[in-house]
This record gives C-alpha cells, sequence and structure tokens, in this order.
C-alpha cells in the first residue's frame, strides 16, 4: 500500500471518529455512531498493518488479540457503579502506551521514518519530547485517579506544605530537561523526562479530593488525547493529531462543565483549597434544630396523594444499589396517575454522565431523566421532591449564603416544592462537610435510614 | 518523511514546512471537536468519555509501526518490544473503550408507548 493511499484511508477513519462523536448528540443516533467508530479503527489498524515493509505480523496479531481479550473481559464484566475507575484505569493504558511509542521512536529513529542527516530532526525532538510528558503525566495521575476512586487509598486530599512550590519546581525541570533533550538528543535527558513528568502527574492528582474527581477524571481524558496528538506529530500522522485533538478537546469541554456545575474554576480544582475549607466547616460545632423525621407510611401517604413527583438521585443511591427499587417504586406511583420524572445535577454522580447511565441500566426510560437547567423552574409547580442519596446538590445555601462553600454552585431548587422527602442515613453533613438548611425546613420530611431498604419500605407501603 | 529537502527546492516552492501542516491539521481538529462535543448531549457524557478513551487509542497505529517497521538492525529490537507492549495496552483500551460504550448505550431505552 503506498503512503497516499493509506493517507487517504487514514482520512477516512478521522471521518468515522468524528461522526461516532457526533451520533453522541442522541440516543438514538448513538449506537450507529460507535458502530462508526469501530470501523474507523478498524481501517486504521488495516492501514497501518497493510503498511510497506511490515514485519513480524504473527506477534502484532497476537500483542492485538492479548489486549483485546484482557479489554472485553473488562469491560463486560464491570459493574456500572465502578465506571469512573474503570475510565481512569483506561485512561493511565493510553499515557503509558504514548510513551512507550515515543520511547521507541527515541530508540529506533529509522524505523519510524523521523530521521534526518544530523540524527533526529529538531521539530520531531520537540513533538516526542511534549507527547512524552503529557503521556508520562497521564500515566501516573490516571493512576492516582484510580487509586483514590477504587477506595485504594484515601479520598480526602494529601496535603503537604510546601506542595505548590514542589510542584511548579518540578514542571520547570520538566520544561528544562525537555530542552536539553531537544539541544542533546542524550538518552539520559530522555529517561531523565519520562522519570520527572511521571512524578509530575503524581504529585498532580494526589493533593485532589475525592469530591473532585469527576473533573479529574474529564481533565485526564483530555490529557491523553492531547498526548495522542503530541505523537501524532512526532510520526506525522494525521489521523493520531485529528484523534487526538478531538479526544483532547472533548475532555476539556467536560471539565468544564463539571467545574461550572460546582462553580469552580480549573485552578481552583487543581491546586486544591476546597476540602481544606470545608473540613474547618465541618468540623464547627453545630446547634441543634428541630427536624421533622417520618416513615415510610408517612411518605407513601404523601406521595399518593400527589400528582406530580420528582425523584433526585445521588451517588448515594447508587451505592446504596437502590435504583432498580427506586424504578418499581416509581412505576407503581406511574401506574396511579402520578406524573413521574428525575431530576440529574451534572455532578450527581462520580463522573460526567454517570448518573443517567445508573438509571438507564434500572430501566429508567431516558426522556423521563432531565438535566438541572430543564427542570429547575419545575420545582415550584411539583407536589413531593424524594431526595435519595444526594445532599449538597439540593442545598439552598449554594444560592442564599455567601460564606457557604459551595455559595454560587448551581443546585437543583427541591424546597420549592410542596414535599420533600430527603431519604438519608443519618442527620451528618453531605460529602462537602457542609450543614444543609434544607433539613430544617417546614416542608421537608427525613426518611432517616439506607437509601435502599427505606425506598423497599415505601415501596411495600404504596 | 524525507529528510529535509536541500535549500534550493525549499526555496523554489513555497510548500509549507511540515509542522505548519501538522499545526493546521491539529487546530482546525480542536474546532471541529468543540463544536461536535459541545452537541452531545449530557445524558451521554459517560459514553462519550468511553468512546473517546477507545479512539483516542488509536495511538496503536504508531505502536504497530515501531512493532513492525522493517530495518532492524538484527533480531528483535527494544524498539519493537515497547511496540509489542504499547499494542497490546492500547488493544486493552479500544476493546475495552467500545465494548464498555455499546454496553451503556443499550441500557438507554425511550418510554414505551402506550
Amino acid at each position: 500500500m503506498n503512503g497516499t493511499l493509506s493517507s487517504l484511508l487514514y482520512l477516512v477513519s478521522s471521518v468515522c471518529f468524528i461522526l461516532a462523536l457526533r451520533g453522541l448528540s442522541s440516543p438514538e443516533s448513538a449506537r450507529r455512531g460507535n458502530l462508526l467508530g469501530i470501523f474507523g479503527m478498524i481501517l486504521a489498524i488495516g492501514t497501518t498493518v497493510a503498511g510497506p515493509d511490515m514485519v513480524s505480523l504473527p506477534l502484532i496479531a497476537v500483542a492485538v488479540l492479548l489486549g483485546g481479550a484482557i479489554g472485553t473481559a473488562i469491560a463486560q464484566r464491570i459493574q456500572m457503579t465502578a465506571l469512573p475507575q474503570l475510565i481512569a484505569a483506561f485512561h493511565s493504558l493510553v499515557g503509558a502506551a504514548a510513551v512507550l511509542v515515543a520511547a521507541a521512536a527515541f530508540l529506533h529513529p529509522a524505523a519510524l521514518g523521523i530521521l534526518g542527516e544530523h540524527g533526529i530532526h529538531t521539530a520531531s525532538l520537540v513533538e516526542m519530547a511534549i507527547g512524552t510528558a503529557i503521556g508520562a503525566i497521564t500515566f501516573t495521575g490516571s493512576v492516582v485517579a484510580f487509586a483514590k476512586l477504587q477506595g485504594l487509598v484515601t479520598g480526602s486530599p494529601l496535603v503537604f506544605r510546601g506542595q505548590h512550590m514542589i510542584n511548579a519546581a518540578l514542571a520547570v525541570a520538566c520544561v528544562a530537561i525537555g530542552i536539553w533533550f531537544v539541544a542533546t538528543q542524550s538518552d539520559a535527558a530522555f529517561w531523565l523526562l519520562v522519570a520527572s513528568s511521571l512524578a509530575l502527574g503524581l504529585l498532580l492528582i494526589v493533593p485532589i479530593g475525592g469530591a473532585d474527581m469527576p473533573v479529574v477524571v474529564s481533565m485526564l481524558n483530555s490529557y491523553s488525547g492531547w498526548a495522542a496528538s503530541g505523537i501524532g506529530f512526532t510520526l506525522h500522522n494525521n489521523l493520531l493529531i485529528i484523534t487526538g485533538a478531538l479526544v483532547g478537546s472533548s475532555g476539556a469541554i467536560l471539565s468544564y462543565i463539571m467545574c461550572k456545575a460546582m462553580n469552580r474554576s480549573i485552578f481552583n480544582v487543581i491546586f486544591g483549597g476546597f476540602a481544606s475549607e470545608s473540613g474547618a466547616i465541618g468540623g464547627a460545632p453545630r446547634e441543634q434544630r428541630p427536624v421533622k423525621i417520618g416513615n415510610a407510611e408517612d411518605a407513601a401517604f404523601i406521595m399518593q396523594n400527589a400528582s406530580s413527583v420528582i425523584i433526585v438521585p445521588g451517588y448515594g443511591m447508587a451505592v446504596a444499589q437502590a435504583q432498580h427499587v427506586l424504578r418499581e417504586m416509581a412505576d407503581q406511583l406511574k401506574e396511579a396517575g402520578v406524573n413521574v420524572r428525575y431530576a440529574i445535577h451534572p455532578v450527581a454522580g462520580r463522573m460526567p454522565g454517570h448518573m443517567n447511565v445508573l438509571l438507564a441500566e434500572a430501566n429508567v426510560p431516558y426522556d423521563e431523566v432531565v438535566e438541572l437547567e430543564e427542570i429547575n423552574r419545575d420545582f415550584a409547580v411539583t407536589d413531593v421532591v424524594y431526595v435519595i442519596g444526594a445532599n449538597d446538590i439540593t442545598n439552598p445555601a449554594a444560592r442564599s449564603d455567601p460564606k457557604s462553600p459551595i455559595f454560587g454552585m448551581p443546585v437543583l431548587d427541591v424546597e420549592k416544592a410542596k414535599t420533600v422527602l430527603f431519604v438519608k442515613r443519618s442527620l451528618a453533613s453531605g460529602y462537602a462537610g457542609i450543614d444543609n438548611e434544607l433539613f430544617y425546613r417546614d416542608n421537608t420530611m427525613m426518611l432517616l435510614g439506607d437509601a435502599k431498604k427505606v425506598t423497599e419500605e415505601l415501596l411495600k407501603a404504596l | 518523511m524525507p529528510p529535509l529537502a536541500p535549500a534550493s527546492q525549499v526555496a523554489a516552492s513555497s510548500a509549507a514546512d511540515p509542522v505548519v501542516l501538522s499545526l493546521t491539521v491539529f487546530v482546525l481538529a480542536c474546532f471541529i471537536g468543540y463544536y461536535v462535543v459541545w452537541r452531545v448531549t449530557p445524558a451521554l457524557h459517560s459514553p462519550l468519555m468511553a468512546v473517546t478513551n477507545a479512539i483516542s487509542s488509536v495511538i496503536i497505529v504508531g505502536a504497530l509501526i515501531a512493532a513492525g517497521a522493517t530495518a532492524q538492525a538484527h533480531g528483535i529490537a527494544i524498539s519493537q518490544l515497547l511496540g509489542f507492549a504499547a499494542i497490546t495496552l492500547a488493544a486493552v483500551n479500544i476493546f475495552g473503550g467500545f465494548v464498555i460504550s455499546q454496553r451503556m448505550l443499550g441500557k438507554f431505552k425511550k418510554k414505551p408507548k402506550t
């Protein structure tokens, strides 16, 4: 296969990838889009393998099938609640692959066609340094994110003195080593660049707390794209450049959406600060205030007499595995003629869109699931809101209390509904460690207990 | 890529530097990504991450070239071993990413018409 033909086929596969993302604009077209993406990937791999002078094809096939078998097995078995850590783990693999490819290109530049008369072209060296550094940061950063999400290490931010100074120094060192590498092409500089970037990835993510993981996962998604683009520049391969740019901008947009949903700037997330502030507030003594506590029968009575119910799920619902019984409860209510919908806050899950997947898995039709911006006006004309496993995303302090750490964060205006049924394990504060004003409102009834148990009792009482 | 052309040829043609061409492609692709991704419905942001994760593993193309390109001095070079390792990692991602996104998308169902 000659160069022109393979370039054209790479172009076709780039278009397939763009259409795969385009398909995700609605659930109906998404599956077709996904198949197009798979086709694009097969085309890309096939074109490369059919290239001139390719050897060791059997070994390549073994490597692809081995990796493919592992990936398929994991993806088929994984629980949807564990999705964020799976994605983080996958991102780390992209980072690792980028570093390996860059290392291979460095060790054997002739094979990858980047060898000039005086060693590797300077431009290729620059691109290689950038690709390697981003790849290495993606790798260790994703490993840390995976460990935090999986609960292997504590989700709370690990902060130590002089952290920012060390990170800044390390970042400067990475750049300096990169320049040294470009100037001298020395082996030592390359490996030192890999090592310092690996360390930087680790130190960047370690101080970020569990509540910020949706942003971190999106950010690493973005990095994995930029790493692929960097390698594309090194190898002069437009397919890699285009795909990397698509993925990079996708991750960047998701990070932006997540940051906006928490009213934080990306710098604020990266440099921490949120968790330490709220920690102090969570530890402050609180006054005892009267709370209305109800039981399943009370709640069932209120729900039966409602004409519209909005369910507000949070990650706690998924942890308690309450989504199936919740959907049964909703079915029961719908049969009784109640209008039931679900309101989703962008950070309700542990990654963008996580809650939608968890509800879809419990057979909740996607047209009953509504995003914050669309449903927020409807709370005022709703009879009952059922808050399950969520807390901070309903806290009215975000609108009214400028002193609150979450002030300015968009929240679901649940307190405007006639009655709020709030399922909660205890009266303790939420994930961010902030007291919720909502508990003490007159129209709030607390249902204390495990999310699944409470919903089961409610279902029985209906 | 061929080695840099002699100065006389460069002066004669107005063809842009390959790096600038790559940069052009890159910047335009960023814009496409920007507009396409903003149109993705928020409900499908998780499948979006899985799909982007799978397609970013197109880096396997680089790994394939590293592993399969000839002109090795003798036997299997270290660069080839690195290539094989990268192929395996990228393949985990490609299959894993597409399978998990297909699984997720299969769960999204419309309200049954009554």
